[in-house]
């Protein structure tokens, strides 16, 4: 089976004045499932399109297996693409369609047939090849979809937002099988969603895009855990985002000011860090909440609010709590009987300064 | 600042401007490109050029407006002028009243009529107008059947088929769908909460419908009034058949045949109809420009259609069975004429035959083939060049391509008989290559003269068809190994096989009505097409039942074109709204 990398090299490309994707780098390993997030408008789809060949960038390189493809058209890429809206033929039986690649490929009739039928039994649709598309439900149509692009053995297999046009059941089957389906076949995979937990559940490693720019490259919890920026710290998973100054550095730590909030004593950072503005990223999972006569820890930073709104959410609960003129999002893990705190009651929110991220970007 | 508590999940939408289908222009687009390109020249623009030059120069070959004061000078010219002008105007106006309550009615309302209404909007389009002119002068004529009818019970006559009045009822009649359908399209493209959010806020009734409904509906009530405009002031036939020669396009046709092809006055006659043709096309562009309200939401409904009340039913049967009375009138005429022995004086023929008909077959098969030959060859020409542009323009991104569907639009603006005239002037003594046959005496260039003509239609049905083939069915195709040539031919053209072929009908059934092109290229009795001869048999008393039987034969040929052409465009829908529906 085919494995191929794939590498940009310094890519960018714009429609008229407008620059969509600016210096793209970015390299992909043979074999991984590579995951482009990002929100409309960002870019991803363009990159992913630029790879099939349907977008030209103006500058950069494009390499699959260190072989640059830059103006190679895209029926000659022998990159497989499935199209958000599938893009089947509605002239078609489900086996033509199937078959399209390999009738233009001059295939022999038996070879035809026998791929072809494998490639319809390998996504369950054995039953379904004298269908048209039209017959079939939104599940099948992209089955086939995926069919008609694997038939073809390419060296990448491009998905454009590969479930967004599927209801949220079948989404999350599809996502299991879109996987169990790239580790059978060993294809090196991207695909685009602006679903970040579609893209966390299912991808190897990620990339984040905004606004034309790649932000960040890394496994789920990486980007997770470790952003490198404002955009990525609150586009993967939901973060508490606070503006303020690095005011001092020491070896015991550094001091914070926080925007209309007031100094916070941090552990030193990892890396040498000077001052200068920042922001402070801190998950809500990791922001504890307590009632203000409850003892609290020394380990942990405090900080006196009030409940603005709560929402219950069943394995947690989530609180918006004021302090001073911020609003700070708290989870609190639920156990049955375990009152919430209601709306306008004074709390005290803990902050582990460990768990704390600074971004400077 | 606040802390910001940012939670993805932003819908889903293609950001980027989706690109065209390619990354760059091959040498086939290119290829494409010039061909059509050099076709449109060849036969349309130079042709229509030359007229227009000709027009403008002296003996001498120097610049003048000379031939213009010289025609505004001559008191039949001035009065011809204004004859078509009336004429065209007046036409457009009656067109108006009897097509937009009738418009009205289909949109607004539930009842019966709605199907009743439709087949009012083909009806008078599926017979030629000349031919229907013959009809309703023995219908509604000095001695037809209803004057005859008048005459006896009231003693008094209604004079409506005389010269301009006549030649006037006879194109209201005829050209009305052109208003009907494209104000039915608009209206039905109209969102239902337009119409709702402004009864909300106390619209009702009749200020409804001027301040909101018609408004929204204007782009397509001006279409359809500038099509009738044009059509009706560039008009032959029907003046010539009605015995009207003090309008311009009989002016012009009898210089050119009376005088000859060098006689300037026939150019400036032709250059004054072009003139007015774009600009009342041009007028209508431009009141429309940022006003192509297509307002449907999606998951909108359209209008809301409620029930008529007992009145309102009598007043909108009554209508609807007038004007459905009008214009079947020519049909049944026809239809009688065709079989009647005699018919003169009298409310009905007085005795019934079936010779005509025979008459047709033996003596006017030729007539049939060669209509059959012309229009298929230029239906067929027509398809391939609006198939070609079409792609050229939406699916590359070629720098010139807009030039292609303008170029072929302006057609619509060109009378045949200025066509016609312009191919006289540009291939006078040129011979076909390697023979020493004249151009100008070969039907081949009857046939493009109608392929030239249709375009704009056949252009139109493409382009819907390609639209409503999504970009990504033919990148699939591509992506899975088809070259840009193959995926069209395996899958975008397949996809718009509906369109295609309706394009194709409404071209052939068009051209084989054509007459003021006809009139002038055909150079032998050999080459005669249908339209030809019927006009010919219609010239003496004695050949009318022919020429009626002709027209009948027309008639139906053209009414099972529309037919099918409606099915393959229904047809068309379902298979593409299937790809519709995968790509929302």
């Amino acid at each position: 089976m085919n494995k191929a990398s794939l590498e940009c090299r310094h890519i960018s490309l714009s429609y008229g004045s407008t620059p969509v994707l600016r210096d793209i780098n970015l390299k992909i390993e043979p074999g991984e499932f590579f995951a482009l997030l990002g929100p409309s408008g960002s870019g991803k789809s363009t990159l992913l399109r630029l790879i099939a060949g349907f977008n030209q960038h103006q500058r950069g390189e494009l390499l699959v297996d260190g072989q640059d493809i830059s103006g190679v058209p895209p029926h000659l890429r022998q990159i497989g693409m499935v199209f958000q809206n599938y893009a089947l033929w509605p002239h078609m039986t489900v086996w033509d369609n199937v078959a399209f690649g390999l009738v233009e490929r001059r295939e022999s009739r038996d070879a035809i047939g026998g791929k072809v039928g494998a490639a319809l039994d390998l996504v369950g649709l054995g039953d379904y090849a004298r269908r048209r598309p039209a017959q079939l439900s939104g599940g099948q149509q992209q089955r086939v979809a995926l069919a008609r692009t694997i038939v073809i053995e390419p060296k990448l297999l491009l998905l454009d937002e590969p479930l967004s046009n599927l209801d949220k059941n079948l989404r999350v089957q599809m996502r299991e099988e879109l996987k169990n389906l790239q580790r059978t076949l060993g294809l090196t995979t991207i695909f685009v969603t602006h679903d970040q937990e579609e893209a966390m559940t299912t991808a190897d490693r990620m990339a984040v895009l905004d606004q034309g720019i790649l932000q960040q490259v890394g496994s789920a919890a990486e980007l997770y855990d470790y952003p490198q920026n404002r955009f990525v710290a609150g586009f993967v998973g939901t973060a508490n985002l606070l503006d303020g100054q690095v005011t001092a550095v020491d070896a015991g730590g550094l001091d914070f000011e926080v925007h209309r909030l007031g100094a916070l004593r941090l552990p030193p950072p990892a890396e040498p860090l000077a001052s200068g503005a920042a922001t402070l990223a801190l998950r809500p999972h990791q922001v504890s909440i307590v009632a203000p006569q409850d003892a609290t820890d020394a380990l942990r930073l405090w900080l006196d609010g009030q409940v603005e709104s709560a929402e219950f959410l069943g394995e947690f609960s989530r609180y918006r709590v004021r302090v001073g003129e911020l609003a700070l999002l708290s989870d609190q893990p639920h156990f049955a009987g375990v009152p919430l705190f209601a709306p306008g009651a004074p709390v005290r929110l803990g902050i582990d300064p460990r768990q704390l991220r600074l971004l400077t970007a | 600042m606040t802390a910001s508590t940012v939670s993805p999940g932003s819908p889903a939408s293609p950001g980027t401007p989706r690109a065209l289908a390619g990354p760059r222009i091959g040498l086939g687009a290119w290829l494409a490109f010039g061909l059509i390109l050099a076709f449109l020249l060849l036969f349309l623009i130079v042709p229509v050029g030359t007229v227009i030059y000709t027009a403008f120069v002296n003996e001498t070959g120097s610049l003048t407006v000379g031939h213009f004061a010289n025609f505004f000078g001559q008191l039949v010219f001035r009065e011809s002028f204004f004859n078509s002008l009336g004429v065209a105007l007046a036409s457009t106006l009656f067109a108006s009243i009897i097509a937009v309550p009738l418009a009205y009615l289909t949109v607004r309302f539930e009842f019966r009529g709605a199907v009743l209404i439709q087949t009012l909007g083909v009806l008078p389009l599926i017979m030629p107008p000349f031919v229907g002119a013959v009809a309703l002068q023995l219908i509604f004529g000095r001695s037809g059947s209803v004057n005859l009818l008048l005459d006896d019970w009231l003693g008094f006559t209604i004079p409506i088929m005389d010269g301009l009045v006549g030649v006037t009822f006879v194109e209201s009649i005829h050209y009305f769908p052109f208003i009907l359908l494209n104000l039915v399209a608009a209206m039905r493209n109209i969102d239902g909460a337009m119409e709702e959010s402004a009864l909300n806020l106390g619209a009702r009734g009749w200020r409804l419908f001027r301040r909101v409904i018609f408004p929204l509906a204007m782009p397509g009530y001006l279409a359809g009034a500038a099509l009738v405009f044009v059509k009706v002031f560039d008009d032959l036939g029907t003046p010539l058949v009605m015995g009207v020669t003090n309008m311009l396009a009989p002016q012009a046709y009898l210089r050119i045949t009376s005088v000859g092809v060098d006689d300037p006055l026939g150019y400036v006659i032709s250059v004054i109809m072009i003139g007015f043709s774009i600009l009342a096309l041009w007028l209508a562009a431009r009141v429309m420009k940022g006003r192509d309200y297509a307002t449907l939401q999606k998951g909108g409904g359209a209008l809301q259609k409620r029930r008529l009340s007992a009145w309102e039913s009598v007043l909108a049967y009554g209508w609807i069975a007038l004007v459905l009375a009008v214009t079947l009138a020519p049909h049944v005429g026809i239809l009688l004429m065709s079989f009647a022995q005699v018919w003169s004086f009298s409310v009905l023929p007085d005795a019934y035959t079936l010779a005509h008909y025979a008459t047709v077959f033996g003596d006017a098969s030729g007539m049939i083939g060669n209509t059959l030959l012309y229009c298929v060859l230029a239906a067929g020409l027509d398809v391939v060049l609006g198939t070609a542009i079409a792609y050229l323009i939406l699916r590359t991104r070629l720098p010139a391509r807009q030039w292609l569907d303008w170029l072929a639009s302006a057609a619509l603006a060109i009378p045949g008989l200025v066509l016609a005239i312009g191919y006289l002037r540009l291939f006078k003594g040129v011979h076909v290559p390697f023979t020493d046959k004249l151009v100008i005496h070969s039907w081949v260039l009857i046939m493009l003269a109608y392929a030239v003509r249709r375009l704009p239609y056949a252009l139109r049905s493409c382009m819907a068809a390609l639209q409503q083939v999504h970009v990504s069915l033919e990148e699939a195709a591509q992506s899975l190994g088809a070259s840009r040539l193959s995926s069209i031919r395996r899958v975008v053209v397949p996809l718009m096989a509906g369109g295609i072929l309706a394009g194709f009908v409404t071209s052939f059934i068009t051209a084989a009505v054509e007459l003021s092109a006809t009139l002038l290229l055909v150079s032998t009795e050999s080459q005669a097409p249908m339209s030809l001869g019927i006009y010919l048999y219609m010239q003496s008393i004695a050949g009318r039942g022919p020429g009626a039987a002709l027209g009948v034969l027309a008639v139906v040929v053209v009414g099972l074109g529309t037919y099918f052409s409606h099915r393959f465009v229904e047809r068309s829908r379902v298979t593409t709204s299937t790809s519709t529906k995968a790509g929302a």
